[in-house]
Protein backbone atom coordinates (compact mmCIF):
# COMPACT_ATOMS: atom_id res chain seq x y z
CA UNK A 1 0.00 0.00 0.00
CA UNK A 2 1.13 3.31 -0.94
CA UNK A 3 0.22 6.02 1.30
CA UNK A 4 1.40 8.89 -0.76
CA UNK A 5 -0.87 7.74 -3.49
CA UNK A 6 -3.75 7.53 -1.64
CA UNK A 7 -3.30 10.77 0.05
CA UNK A 8 -2.74 12.42 -3.41
CA UNK A 9 -6.02 11.06 -4.62
CA UNK A 10 -8.30 11.74 -1.51
CA UNK A 11 -6.45 15.22 -1.86
CA UNK A 12 -7.73 15.73 -5.65
CA UNK A 13 -11.17 14.30 -4.68
CA UNK A 14 -11.99 16.92 -1.54
CA UNK A 15 -10.53 19.68 -4.41
CA UNK A 16 -12.79 18.57 -7.23
CA UNK A 17 -15.90 18.49 -4.73
CA UNK A 18 -15.01 21.32 -2.55
CA UNK A 19 -18.54 22.98 -2.35
CA UNK A 20 -19.68 19.46 -1.61
CA UNK A 21 -16.98 19.09 0.83
CA UNK A 22 -18.09 22.21 2.50
CA UNK A 23 -21.34 21.51 3.15
CA UNK A 24 -20.71 18.03 4.15
CA UNK A 25 -18.57 19.08 6.79
CA UNK A 26 -21.17 21.85 8.14
CA UNK A 27 -23.64 19.43 8.72
CA UNK A 28 -21.69 17.03 10.30
CA UNK A 29 -20.23 19.65 12.65
CA UNK A 30 -24.30 20.90 13.15
CA UNK A 31 -25.13 17.08 13.73
CA UNK A 32 -21.89 16.23 15.99
CA UNK A 33 -22.55 19.27 18.14
CA UNK A 34 -26.42 18.44 18.91
CA UNK A 35 -25.39 15.45 19.81
CA UNK A 36 -22.94 16.21 21.70
CA UNK A 37 -25.27 18.81 23.86
CA UNK A 38 -27.34 16.29 24.35
CA UNK A 39 -24.85 13.69 25.94
CA UNK A 40 -23.86 16.81 28.13
CA UNK A 41 -27.05 17.64 29.59
CA UNK A 42 -27.82 13.88 29.62
CA UNK A 43 -24.38 13.69 31.90
CA UNK A 44 -25.48 16.74 33.96
CA UNK A 45 -29.03 15.70 34.82
CA UNK A 46 -27.56 12.89 35.80
CA UNK A 47 -25.22 14.29 38.05
CA UNK A 48 -27.18 16.28 39.41
CA UNK A 49 -30.10 13.76 40.03
CA UNK A 50 -27.10 11.85 42.80
CA UNK A 51 -26.21 14.61 44.14
CA UNK A 52 -29.73 15.82 45.00
CA UNK A 53 -31.46 12.88 45.47
CA UNK A 54 -29.19 12.16 48.34
CA UNK A 55 -29.54 15.62 50.33
CA UNK A 56 -33.75 15.92 49.24
CA UNK A 57 -35.65 16.56 52.80
CA UNK A 58 -39.20 17.04 53.09
CA UNK A 59 -40.28 20.19 54.19
CA UNK A 60 -43.30 20.37 57.22
CA UNK A 61 -44.69 24.15 57.12
CA UNK A 62 -45.95 24.91 60.75
CA UNK A 63 -48.99 26.90 60.89
CA UNK A 64 -48.48 30.56 61.35
CA UNK A 65 -51.50 32.73 62.35
CA UNK A 66 -49.81 35.94 60.51
CA UNK A 67 -49.64 33.85 56.91
CA UNK A 68 -51.08 30.63 56.83
CA UNK A 69 -54.04 30.44 54.54
CA UNK A 70 -54.61 26.22 55.36
CA UNK A 71 -58.29 26.29 57.40
CA UNK A 72 -57.03 23.30 59.73
CA UNK A 73 -54.73 25.58 60.79
CA UNK A 74 -57.85 27.68 62.79
CA UNK A 75 -55.36 30.64 62.25
CA UNK A 76 -53.06 30.17 65.24
CA UNK A 77 -49.22 29.02 65.38
CA UNK A 78 -48.42 25.58 66.02
CA UNK A 79 -48.35 24.91 69.53
CA UNK A 80 -45.03 23.62 71.21
CA UNK A 81 -46.90 20.57 72.28
CA UNK A 82 -48.29 19.89 68.87
CA UNK A 83 -44.32 20.63 67.29
CA UNK A 84 -43.10 18.11 70.35
CA UNK A 85 -45.35 15.17 69.14
CA UNK A 86 -44.99 15.89 65.46
CA UNK A 87 -41.21 15.27 66.22
CA UNK A 88 -41.44 12.30 68.18
CA UNK A 89 -43.75 10.65 65.60
CA UNK A 90 -41.10 11.64 62.66
CA UNK A 91 -38.36 10.35 64.65
CA UNK A 92 -40.37 6.82 64.92
CA UNK A 93 -40.50 6.49 61.55
CA UNK A 94 -38.27 4.06 60.23
CA UNK A 95 -37.12 5.70 56.58
CA UNK A 96 -36.55 8.70 58.39
CA UNK A 97 -32.48 9.53 58.92
CA UNK A 98 -32.69 13.30 60.88
CA UNK A 99 -35.51 15.71 61.80
CA UNK A 100 -34.42 19.13 62.19
CA UNK A 101 -35.86 22.06 63.55
CA UNK A 102 -36.14 25.22 61.88
CA UNK A 103 -37.22 28.36 63.88
CA UNK A 104 -38.64 31.36 62.75
CA UNK A 105 -35.41 33.69 62.93
CA UNK A 106 -33.69 31.32 61.41
CA UNK A 107 -36.03 30.63 58.07
CA UNK A 108 -36.24 34.21 57.64
CA UNK A 109 -32.43 34.62 57.87
CA UNK A 110 -31.78 31.87 55.13
CA UNK A 111 -34.70 33.63 52.91
CA UNK A 112 -32.71 36.55 52.78
CA UNK A 113 -29.31 34.90 51.99
CA UNK A 114 -31.44 33.11 49.34
CA UNK A 115 -32.99 36.10 48.08
CA UNK A 116 -29.80 38.41 48.59
CA UNK A 117 -29.86 39.59 44.86
CA UNK A 118 -33.48 41.00 45.24
CA UNK A 119 -33.26 43.37 48.42
CA UNK A 120 -37.19 44.74 47.40
CA UNK A 121 -38.30 41.19 47.85
CA UNK A 122 -36.35 41.20 51.23
CA UNK A 123 -37.35 44.00 52.60
CA UNK A 124 -40.98 43.44 52.34
CA UNK A 125 -40.78 40.46 54.09
CA UNK A 126 -40.04 40.17 57.95
CA UNK A 127 -39.34 37.43 60.85
CA UNK A 128 -42.32 35.56 61.06
CA UNK A 129 -43.71 35.80 57.79
CA UNK A 130 -41.70 32.91 56.55
CA UNK A 131 -42.86 29.89 58.83
CA UNK A 132 -40.56 27.49 61.18
CA UNK A 133 -40.69 23.85 59.97
CA UNK A 134 -39.47 20.44 60.56
CA UNK A 135 -36.70 19.48 57.61
CA UNK A 136 -37.04 15.66 57.08
CA UNK A 137 -34.01 13.72 55.91
CA UNK A 138 -34.56 10.48 54.44
CA UNK A 139 -32.63 7.02 54.52
CA UNK A 140 -34.32 6.34 50.99
CA UNK A 141 -35.30 9.43 49.17
CA UNK A 142 -37.69 7.40 47.53
CA UNK A 143 -39.75 6.33 49.94
CA UNK A 144 -41.00 9.38 50.83
CA UNK A 145 -44.86 8.69 51.00
CA UNK A 146 -45.05 7.86 54.82
CA UNK A 147 -43.65 10.69 55.81
CA UNK A 148 -45.72 12.87 53.97
CA UNK A 149 -49.23 10.65 55.02
CA UNK A 150 -47.96 11.40 59.14
CA UNK A 151 -47.48 14.89 58.95
CA UNK A 152 -50.43 15.73 56.96
CA UNK A 153 -52.78 14.35 59.36
CA UNK A 154 -50.80 16.03 62.39
CA UNK A 155 -52.35 19.17 63.57
CA UNK A 156 -50.50 22.16 63.63
CA UNK A 157 -49.45 21.62 59.84
CA UNK A 158 -49.78 23.50 57.68
CA UNK A 159 -48.19 22.24 54.40
CA UNK A 160 -45.58 19.63 53.01
CA UNK A 161 -43.13 20.21 50.31
CA UNK A 162 -41.45 17.21 49.03
CA UNK A 163 -38.20 19.07 47.64
CA UNK A 164 -38.30 15.74 45.39
CA UNK A 165 -41.19 16.76 43.41
CA UNK A 166 -39.76 20.18 42.71
CA UNK A 167 -36.26 18.78 41.61
CA UNK A 168 -38.18 16.01 39.38
CA UNK A 169 -40.18 19.04 37.47
CA UNK A 170 -36.48 20.42 36.85
CA UNK A 171 -35.06 17.58 35.75
CA UNK A 172 -38.01 16.65 33.16
CA UNK A 173 -37.35 20.38 31.64
CA UNK A 174 -33.96 18.89 31.23
CA UNK A 175 -34.81 15.77 29.93
CA UNK A 176 -36.71 17.69 27.65
CA UNK A 177 -33.64 20.03 26.17
CA UNK A 178 -32.11 17.08 25.54
CA UNK A 179 -34.05 14.88 23.68
CA UNK A 180 -35.24 18.28 21.58
CA UNK A 181 -31.05 18.35 20.82
CA UNK A 182 -30.81 14.57 20.06
CA UNK A 183 -33.69 15.03 17.43
CA UNK A 184 -32.37 17.76 15.99
CA UNK A 185 -29.03 15.96 16.08
CA UNK A 186 -31.07 12.82 14.29
CA UNK A 187 -32.39 15.15 11.37
CA UNK A 188 -28.91 16.50 10.49
CA UNK A 189 -27.39 13.18 11.03
CA UNK A 190 -30.24 11.99 7.95
CA UNK A 191 -29.55 14.99 6.22
CA UNK A 192 -25.34 14.42 6.14
CA UNK A 193 -25.91 11.23 5.27
CA UNK A 194 -28.05 11.87 1.94
CA UNK A 195 -25.06 14.57 1.47
CA UNK A 196 -22.51 11.77 1.93
CA UNK A 197 -24.37 9.87 -0.72
CA UNK A 198 -24.44 12.24 -3.21
CA UNK A 199 -20.76 13.53 -2.91
CA UNK A 200 -19.51 10.20 -3.25
CA UNK A 201 -21.26 9.88 -6.45
CA UNK A 202 -20.02 13.03 -7.60
CA UNK A 203 -17.03 11.90 -6.55
CA UNK A 204 -17.33 8.62 -8.33
CA UNK A 205 -18.58 10.04 -11.46
CA UNK A 206 -15.38 13.07 -11.14
CA UNK A 207 -12.97 10.26 -10.93
CA UNK A 208 -14.48 7.62 -13.38
CA UNK A 209 -11.68 7.51 -15.77
CA UNK A 210 -9.11 6.71 -13.37
CA UNK A 211 -10.92 4.25 -11.25
CA UNK A 212 -11.82 2.84 -14.68
CA UNK A 213 -8.32 2.36 -15.35
CA UNK A 214 -7.37 1.17 -11.69
CA UNK A 215 -10.25 -1.68 -12.43
CA UNK A 216 -8.63 -2.85 -15.74
CA UNK A 217 -5.14 -2.98 -14.25
CA UNK A 218 -6.40 -5.04 -11.43
CA UNK A 219 -5.72 -2.87 -8.34
CA UNK A 220 -7.40 -4.09 -5.46
CA UNK A 221 -11.26 -3.26 -4.39
CA UNK A 222 -9.39 -1.63 -1.28
CA UNK A 223 -7.39 0.12 -3.57
CA UNK A 224 -9.92 1.44 -5.14
CA UNK A 225 -12.18 2.56 -2.47
CA UNK A 226 -9.82 3.47 0.25
CA UNK A 227 -9.57 7.00 -1.23
CA UNK A 228 -13.84 7.48 -1.35
CA UNK A 229 -13.75 6.38 2.16
CA UNK A 230 -11.00 8.02 3.36
CA UNK A 231 -12.27 11.62 1.88
CA UNK A 232 -15.20 10.95 3.72
CA UNK A 233 -13.64 9.93 6.66
CA UNK A 234 -11.63 13.14 6.87
CA UNK A 235 -14.91 15.46 6.20
CA UNK A 236 -16.49 13.44 9.02
CA UNK A 237 -13.09 14.55 11.21
CA UNK A 238 -13.04 18.12 9.91
CA UNK A 239 -16.64 18.00 10.92
CA UNK A 240 -16.08 16.76 14.00
CA UNK A 241 -13.45 19.15 15.18
CA UNK A 242 -16.05 22.02 14.40
CA UNK A 243 -18.33 20.14 17.09
CA UNK A 244 -15.75 19.78 19.45
CA UNK A 245 -15.35 23.96 19.18
CA UNK A 246 -18.94 24.56 19.28
CA UNK A 247 -19.36 21.86 21.91
CA UNK A 248 -16.73 23.59 24.23
CA UNK A 249 -19.27 26.61 23.38
CA UNK A 250 -21.80 24.83 24.58
CA UNK A 251 -20.18 23.98 27.84
CA UNK A 252 -19.36 27.25 28.85
CA UNK A 253 -22.93 29.15 27.74
CA UNK A 254 -25.45 26.86 27.92
CA UNK A 255 -24.36 24.55 30.50
CA UNK A 256 -22.76 27.21 32.23
CA UNK A 257 -25.55 29.14 32.36
CA UNK A 258 -27.69 26.50 33.78
CA UNK A 259 -25.11 25.80 36.60
CA UNK A 260 -25.71 29.60 37.40
CA UNK A 261 -28.76 30.28 37.23
CA UNK A 262 -30.58 26.84 38.59
CA UNK A 263 -27.72 26.75 41.14
CA UNK A 264 -26.61 23.18 39.77
CA UNK A 265 -23.78 22.46 42.76
CA UNK A 266 -22.27 19.81 40.48
CA UNK A 267 -20.33 21.07 38.01
CA UNK A 268 -20.00 19.00 34.90
CA UNK A 269 -16.01 18.81 34.64
CA UNK A 270 -13.74 19.41 31.80
CA UNK A 271 -13.14 15.44 31.18
CA UNK A 272 -16.72 14.76 31.26
CA UNK A 273 -16.70 17.27 28.52
CA UNK A 274 -13.57 15.67 26.57
CA UNK A 275 -14.89 12.33 26.81
CA UNK A 276 -18.32 13.95 24.79
CA UNK A 277 -16.16 15.81 22.31
CA UNK A 278 -13.85 12.55 21.65
CA UNK A 279 -17.15 9.85 21.60
CA UNK A 280 -18.54 12.60 18.78
CA UNK A 281 -15.76 13.24 16.35
CA UNK A 282 -15.83 9.30 16.48
CA UNK A 283 -19.00 8.96 15.77
CA UNK A 284 -18.98 11.64 13.23
CA UNK A 285 -15.84 9.91 11.37
CA UNK A 286 -17.45 6.51 11.59
CA UNK A 287 -20.57 8.01 10.01
CA UNK A 288 -19.07 9.40 7.22
CA UNK A 289 -16.84 6.54 6.20
CA UNK A 290 -19.74 3.95 6.42
CA UNK A 291 -21.69 6.21 4.56
CA UNK A 292 -19.83 6.32 1.68
CA UNK A 293 -18.76 3.16 1.66
CA UNK A 294 -21.93 1.96 1.49
CA UNK A 295 -22.98 4.49 -1.48
CA UNK A 296 -19.95 3.60 -3.06
CA UNK A 297 -21.34 -0.23 -3.18
CA UNK A 298 -23.91 1.51 -5.40
CA UNK A 299 -22.01 3.85 -7.49
CA UNK A 300 -18.65 2.16 -7.91
CA UNK A 301 -18.30 -0.58 -10.32
CA UNK A 302 -15.74 -2.80 -8.59
CA UNK B 1 -3.96 -19.58 -22.67
CA UNK B 2 -7.28 -18.55 -23.37
CA UNK B 3 -10.32 -21.37 -23.68
CA UNK B 4 -13.77 -20.63 -24.86
CA UNK B 5 -15.51 -23.94 -23.71
CA UNK B 6 -18.94 -23.79 -25.70
CA UNK B 7 -19.65 -20.15 -24.31
CA UNK B 8 -22.89 -18.13 -24.44
CA UNK B 9 -23.86 -14.55 -23.44
CA UNK B 10 -27.19 -13.05 -23.44
CA UNK B 11 -27.45 -10.09 -22.10
CA UNK B 12 -30.20 -8.96 -19.45
CA UNK B 13 -33.02 -7.40 -21.38
CA UNK B 14 -31.90 -8.46 -24.94
CA UNK B 15 -33.16 -11.41 -26.86
CA UNK B 16 -30.65 -12.11 -28.93
CA UNK B 17 -27.22 -13.27 -27.49
CA UNK B 18 -23.64 -12.04 -27.58
CA UNK B 19 -22.14 -14.87 -28.40
CA UNK B 20 -23.32 -18.25 -29.08
CA UNK B 21 -21.55 -21.64 -28.37
CA UNK B 22 -18.33 -20.30 -28.88
CA UNK B 23 -15.14 -22.25 -28.89
CA UNK B 24 -12.09 -20.82 -29.57
CA UNK B 25 -8.89 -21.95 -28.01
CA UNK B 26 -5.57 -19.81 -27.86
CA UNK B 27 -2.30 -20.79 -27.17
CA UNK B 28 0.54 -19.33 -25.13
CA UNK B 29 2.43 -16.19 -27.29
CA UNK B 30 -0.10 -16.20 -30.49
CA UNK B 31 -1.61 -13.42 -31.94
CA UNK B 32 -5.38 -13.60 -33.03
CA UNK B 33 -7.03 -10.73 -34.60
CA UNK B 34 -10.83 -11.21 -34.22
CA UNK B 35 -12.64 -9.91 -36.71
CA UNK B 36 -16.48 -9.12 -37.30
CA UNK B 37 -19.03 -6.44 -38.09
CA UNK B 38 -20.01 -4.29 -34.93
CA UNK B 39 -21.98 -6.07 -32.65
CA UNK B 40 -21.20 -9.79 -33.67
CA UNK B 41 -19.57 -10.30 -30.65
CA UNK B 42 -16.13 -9.19 -30.38
CA UNK B 43 -16.21 -6.71 -27.55
CA UNK B 44 -17.75 -9.31 -25.54
CA UNK B 45 -14.92 -12.02 -26.01
CA UNK B 46 -12.80 -9.20 -24.81
CA UNK B 47 -15.17 -8.71 -21.48
CA UNK B 48 -15.47 -12.07 -20.73
CA UNK B 49 -11.54 -12.71 -20.84
CA UNK B 50 -11.63 -10.13 -17.99
CA UNK B 51 -14.39 -11.38 -16.02
CA UNK B 52 -16.49 -8.15 -16.42
CA UNK B 53 -18.89 -9.98 -17.59
CA UNK B 54 -20.01 -13.89 -16.39
CA UNK B 55 -21.13 -16.40 -19.47
CA UNK B 56 -24.76 -17.24 -19.40
CA UNK B 57 -23.42 -20.85 -20.19
CA UNK B 58 -20.18 -22.42 -20.80
CA UNK B 59 -16.72 -22.16 -19.37
CA UNK B 60 -13.91 -19.47 -20.09
CA UNK B 61 -10.51 -20.45 -19.09
CA UNK B 62 -7.61 -18.02 -18.94
CA UNK B 63 -4.48 -19.57 -17.81
CA UNK B 64 -5.91 -22.90 -16.91
CA UNK B 65 -8.63 -21.34 -14.79
CA UNK B 66 -12.31 -21.60 -15.03
CA UNK B 67 -12.89 -17.94 -14.59
CA UNK B 68 -16.70 -18.97 -13.38
CA UNK B 69 -15.01 -20.38 -10.35
CA UNK B 70 -12.74 -17.58 -9.83
CA UNK B 71 -13.87 -15.77 -6.50
CA UNK B 72 -14.61 -12.33 -7.02
CA UNK B 73 -11.68 -11.11 -4.27
CA UNK B 74 -9.36 -12.85 -7.20
CA UNK B 75 -10.28 -10.94 -10.15
CA UNK B 76 -7.75 -7.78 -9.75
CA UNK B 77 -5.70 -10.71 -9.73
CA UNK B 78 -6.27 -12.07 -12.74
CA UNK B 79 -6.53 -8.12 -14.15
CA UNK B 80 -3.08 -7.41 -13.26
CA UNK B 81 -1.79 -10.54 -15.75
CA UNK B 82 -4.02 -9.31 -18.75
CA UNK B 83 -3.01 -5.82 -20.21
CA UNK B 84 -6.13 -3.68 -22.21
CA UNK B 85 -5.87 -1.02 -24.96
CA UNK B 86 -8.75 0.21 -26.98
CA UNK B 87 -9.52 2.45 -29.36
CA UNK B 88 -10.11 5.90 -27.03
CA UNK B 89 -6.81 5.18 -25.57
CA UNK B 90 -8.08 6.27 -22.25
CA UNK B 91 -5.12 7.77 -20.49
CA UNK B 92 -5.65 10.66 -17.75
CA UNK B 93 -5.35 14.13 -19.04
CA UNK B 94 -4.24 15.18 -15.95
CA UNK B 95 -0.98 12.86 -15.89
CA UNK B 96 1.69 12.85 -18.30
CA UNK B 97 3.58 10.27 -20.20
CA UNK B 98 5.63 8.83 -17.67
CA UNK B 99 2.71 9.88 -14.83
CA UNK B 100 0.20 7.42 -17.00
CA UNK B 101 2.05 4.87 -17.39
CA UNK B 102 3.38 4.32 -13.91
CA UNK B 103 -0.18 5.02 -12.58
CA UNK B 104 -0.76 1.31 -13.46
CA UNK B 105 1.55 0.10 -11.14
CA UNK B 106 1.09 2.93 -8.71
CA UNK B 107 -2.30 1.35 -7.98
CA UNK B 108 -1.38 -2.56 -7.81
CA UNK B 109 1.67 -1.05 -5.06
CA UNK B 110 4.38 -1.29 -6.67
CA UNK B 111 7.97 0.03 -4.85
CA UNK B 112 8.77 3.11 -6.55
CA UNK B 113 12.40 2.28 -7.19
CA UNK B 114 10.63 -0.45 -9.23
CA UNK B 115 8.73 2.18 -11.21
CA UNK B 116 11.42 4.20 -11.93
CA UNK B 117 13.41 1.42 -13.15
CA UNK B 118 9.99 -0.20 -15.44
CA UNK B 119 8.56 2.68 -16.82
CA UNK B 120 11.18 4.38 -19.11
CA UNK B 121 11.52 0.94 -20.87
CA UNK B 122 8.09 0.44 -21.44
CA UNK B 123 8.34 3.77 -23.02
CA UNK B 124 11.56 3.41 -25.33
CA UNK B 125 10.11 -0.04 -25.99
CA UNK B 126 6.69 1.42 -28.04
CA UNK B 127 9.15 4.07 -29.56
CA UNK B 128 8.40 7.15 -27.25
CA UNK B 129 11.77 7.84 -26.61
CA UNK B 130 12.12 10.95 -24.95
CA UNK B 131 8.37 12.17 -25.02
CA UNK B 132 8.08 11.10 -21.19
CA UNK B 133 7.13 14.47 -19.60
CA UNK B 134 4.63 15.49 -22.33
CA UNK B 135 0.88 15.91 -21.73
CA UNK B 136 -0.92 13.55 -23.74
CA UNK B 137 -3.02 16.65 -25.71
CA UNK B 138 0.28 17.45 -27.30
CA UNK B 139 0.50 13.96 -28.62
CA UNK B 140 -0.42 12.66 -32.04
CA UNK B 141 -3.29 9.93 -31.54
CA UNK B 142 -0.74 7.21 -32.66
CA UNK B 143 1.16 8.51 -29.89
CA UNK B 144 -1.54 8.38 -27.20
CA UNK B 145 -2.12 4.64 -28.11
CA UNK B 146 1.48 4.34 -27.81
CA UNK B 147 1.43 4.95 -23.90
CA UNK B 148 -1.82 3.03 -23.80
CA UNK B 149 -0.07 0.14 -24.81
CA UNK B 150 3.25 1.24 -22.48
CA UNK B 151 0.28 1.16 -19.44
CA UNK B 152 -1.25 -2.33 -20.86
CA UNK B 153 2.30 -3.94 -21.02
CA UNK B 154 4.21 -2.49 -18.20
CA UNK B 155 3.21 -5.19 -15.58
CA UNK B 156 4.28 -7.71 -17.87
CA UNK B 157 0.94 -9.53 -18.86
CA UNK B 158 0.84 -12.60 -20.03
CA UNK B 159 -2.17 -11.51 -22.16
CA UNK B 160 -2.56 -8.06 -24.04
CA UNK B 161 -6.38 -7.94 -25.61
CA UNK B 162 -6.44 -4.77 -27.60
CA UNK B 163 -10.22 -3.63 -28.54
CA UNK B 164 -10.21 -2.36 -32.30
CA UNK B 165 -6.61 -0.26 -31.08
CA UNK B 166 -6.14 1.64 -34.81
CA UNK B 167 -9.74 2.51 -34.96
CA UNK B 168 -9.20 6.24 -33.99
CA UNK B 169 -5.78 6.53 -36.04
CA UNK B 170 -5.19 6.82 -40.02
CA UNK B 171 -3.38 3.72 -41.99
CA UNK B 172 0.14 4.92 -41.90
CA UNK B 173 0.52 5.54 -38.18
CA UNK B 174 -1.51 2.44 -37.71
CA UNK B 175 1.26 -0.03 -39.49
CA UNK B 176 3.66 1.68 -36.01
CA UNK B 177 0.90 0.54 -33.95
CA UNK B 178 0.87 -3.21 -35.30
CA UNK B 179 4.51 -2.95 -34.71
CA UNK B 180 4.74 -2.41 -31.27
CA UNK B 181 2.28 -5.32 -31.03
CA UNK B 182 4.11 -7.37 -32.70
CA UNK B 183 6.83 -6.71 -30.52
CA UNK B 184 5.21 -6.97 -27.66
CA UNK B 185 3.56 -10.79 -29.34
CA UNK B 186 7.82 -11.65 -29.72
CA UNK B 187 8.25 -11.45 -25.90
CA UNK B 188 6.09 -14.10 -25.63
CA UNK B 189 2.78 -12.11 -24.97
CA UNK B 190 -0.50 -13.69 -26.32
CA UNK B 191 -2.05 -10.67 -28.03
CA UNK B 192 -5.65 -11.05 -29.11
CA UNK B 193 -6.71 -7.84 -31.22
CA UNK B 194 -10.33 -7.03 -32.10
CA UNK B 195 -10.51 -5.05 -35.22
CA UNK B 196 -12.41 -3.76 -38.25
CA UNK B 197 -8.97 -2.96 -40.02
CA UNK B 198 -8.81 -5.23 -43.54
CA UNK B 199 -5.60 -3.86 -44.82
CA UNK B 200 -3.96 -4.50 -41.43
CA UNK B 201 -5.30 -7.96 -40.91
CA UNK B 202 -4.75 -8.66 -44.62
CA UNK B 203 -0.86 -7.46 -44.28
CA UNK B 204 0.04 -9.17 -41.05
CA UNK B 205 -1.14 -12.67 -42.27
CA UNK B 206 -2.19 -14.13 -38.39
CA UNK B 207 -4.45 -16.29 -37.15
CA UNK B 208 -7.87 -14.96 -37.72
CA UNK B 209 -10.86 -15.91 -35.61
CA UNK B 210 -14.33 -14.29 -37.33
CA UNK B 211 -17.35 -14.06 -35.46
CA UNK B 212 -21.00 -13.10 -37.33
CA UNK B 213 -23.65 -12.68 -34.73
CA UNK B 214 -22.14 -14.14 -31.91
CA UNK B 215 -20.78 -17.21 -33.91
CA UNK B 216 -17.79 -18.29 -34.83
CA UNK B 217 -17.62 -18.68 -38.77
CA UNK B 218 -13.90 -18.83 -39.29
CA UNK B 219 -10.84 -19.70 -37.63
CA UNK B 220 -7.56 -19.44 -39.90
CA UNK B 221 -3.90 -19.32 -39.08
CA UNK B 222 -2.20 -16.49 -41.47
CA UNK B 223 -5.58 -15.57 -42.24
CA UNK B 224 -6.77 -12.55 -44.15
CA UNK B 225 -9.91 -10.24 -43.23
CA UNK B 226 -12.56 -11.84 -45.80
CA UNK B 227 -14.40 -10.81 -49.23
CA UNK B 228 -17.39 -9.19 -47.90
CA UNK B 229 -15.63 -6.43 -46.28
Amino acid sequence: MRMHFVLQEIWIGLRRNLTMTISLVVTVAIAMALFGTGMLIRKQVDGSKSYWYDKVEVSIFLCVAKSTANPDCKKKDASQAEKDLLQSKLKSLANVKSVVYENQQEAFTRFQGNFAKTPGFVNATKVGDIPDSFRVGLKDAKKFGDVISVAENMRGVDQVVNERELLDKLFKILNGLQWAALFLAMIQVFAAILLIGNTVRLSAFNRRRETGIMRLVGASNMYIQLPFILEGAIAGLVGGLIAAVLLVGSKILLIGQLEASLQLTTKLSWTQVGGVIIFSIAVGVLLCAGASFLTLRRYLKI
Amino acid sequence: MINFDNVTKVYPNQNRPALQHCNVAVEKGEFVFLVGPSGSGKSTFLRLVLKEERPSQGHVYVAGKDLNKLNNWKVPHLRRRIGCVFQDFRLLPNKNVFENVAFALEVIGKPRRFITKVVPEVIDLVGLEGKQHRMPDELSGGEQQRVAIARAFVNRPMILLADEPTGNIDPATSIGIMKVLDRINRTGTTVVMATHDAAIVDAFRKRVVELEDGRVVRDQSRGVYGQAY
